[in-house]
């Protein structure tokens, strides 16, 4: 299957949004998540399955003014 | 002391994380500023790179208190969405609200910040919202249900100052209860100490510090400029006059006759 992360094309098998964060290395991570230009909470991921075209965000801190 | 959401501060200055030279000047910087609150933003992270993980661990080490943004926003939608996982991110329900109209002046959308303001607040955010001097986006805004108002000096990253002193003297006349906080386009010491001669209970910098020869000195002089602002402002400020008026007693000057008075 094949989604937008972060903006770039990707190809992933993990079936919801919990197990692509896993299989990035994001299970410790300090990462939020969005699914589609929504929030989603890291607690609802396991039950966010995910779809062909999916556009998926996973942001973490960085320096702001 | 100063408050903020229902939180006490002794500082007034609100300082920005990015554009330091190295984490260790940020650091530095941080401490030398006396900030108690920093703002920090989110970005997307690379499973290969992981520069967020890094920097929460310095941001943690800070000890401040952090106040996440939504910068780069430019839809009521995206600010929410990021306004929502800042939350989850940081642990905090504070949000610097900006909605961005415009890449050149990057001057708020004050109609998408007001919708942004509405949902979020409702949600039990606590927004501080990145506006303008404009009165009605103001009232729009605390009727959405901001208790602050962080109005912008000049456009972000100017370092021009107060470009419109009349409307910011304005909006602290018309909103005296409310805590007023000037966001972006502070460029110089005296142009914070000015903003708090006026009566605005705090400033939020970023660039004056960050890019300054010596960001840890500038730091300093910030400080110290703001407490001086808001010592005047405590004090009261003479008002000031056209002609000239003699600081040193008339009566009894050596020499004085009386027909030099007529």
């Amino acid at each position: 299957m094949q989604i937008l992360l972060n903006g770039e094309r990707f190809v992933t098998d993990a079936s919801n949004l919990d197990e692509l964060c896993a299989a990035l290395g994001f299970a410790e991570a300090k990462v939020a998540t969005a699914l589609n230009g929504s929030f989603v909470a890291a607690s609802a991921r396991p039950a966010t399955t995910l779809a062909e075209a999916d556009e998926v965000e996973i942001v973490a801190p960085r320096q702001g003014g | 002391m100063f408050e903020l959401c229902g939180t006490q501060f002794t500082s007034r200055l609100l300082l920005g994380t990015a554009q330091y030279a190295s984490p260790d000047v940020l650091r530095r910087a941080v401490e030398a500023s006396g900030a108690e609150i920093v703002t920090v933003s989110l970005r997307r992270e690379s499973a290969r790179v992981r520069t967020g993980q890094g920097f929460w661990a310095l941001i943690e080490q800070l000890g401040r208190r952090v106040l996440p943004n939504t910068a780069g926003c430019h839809t009521a939608k995206e600010a929410i969405a990021t306004a929502q996982m800042a939350r989850e991110l940081f642990g905090t329900n504070w949000i610097k609200l900006e909605v961005i109209a415009n890449d050149d002046t990057l001057q708020p959308d004050l109609f998408g910040l007001v919708e942004a303001a509405a949902v979020l607040s409702a949600e039990g955010f606590e927004v501080l919202p990145y506006t303008t001097e404009d009165l009605s986006a103001a009232e729009r805004l605390i009727a959405a249900g901001c208790t602050v108002l962080m109005p912008w000096a000049s456009p972000i990253g100017s370092a021009r100052g107060l470009a419109n002193k009349t409307a910011l003297r304005s909006l602290r006349a018309y909103f005296p209860d409310t805590p007023l906080i000037i966001d972006a386009g502070i460029g110089a010491p005296s142009h914070a100490a000015e903003a708090m001669e006026m009566g605005y209970d705090a400033v939020l910098l970023n660039t004056a510090i960050a890019k300054a020869g010596d960001p840890v000195k500038m730091a300093q002089g910030f400080a110290k400029a703001i407490e001086a602002g808001r010592l005047a402002f405590e004090a009261g400020l003479v008002e000031p006059r056209d002609m000239a008026s003699p600081s040193t007693p008339v009566a009894g000057t050596p020499f004085f006759k009386i027909d030099h008075a007529s």
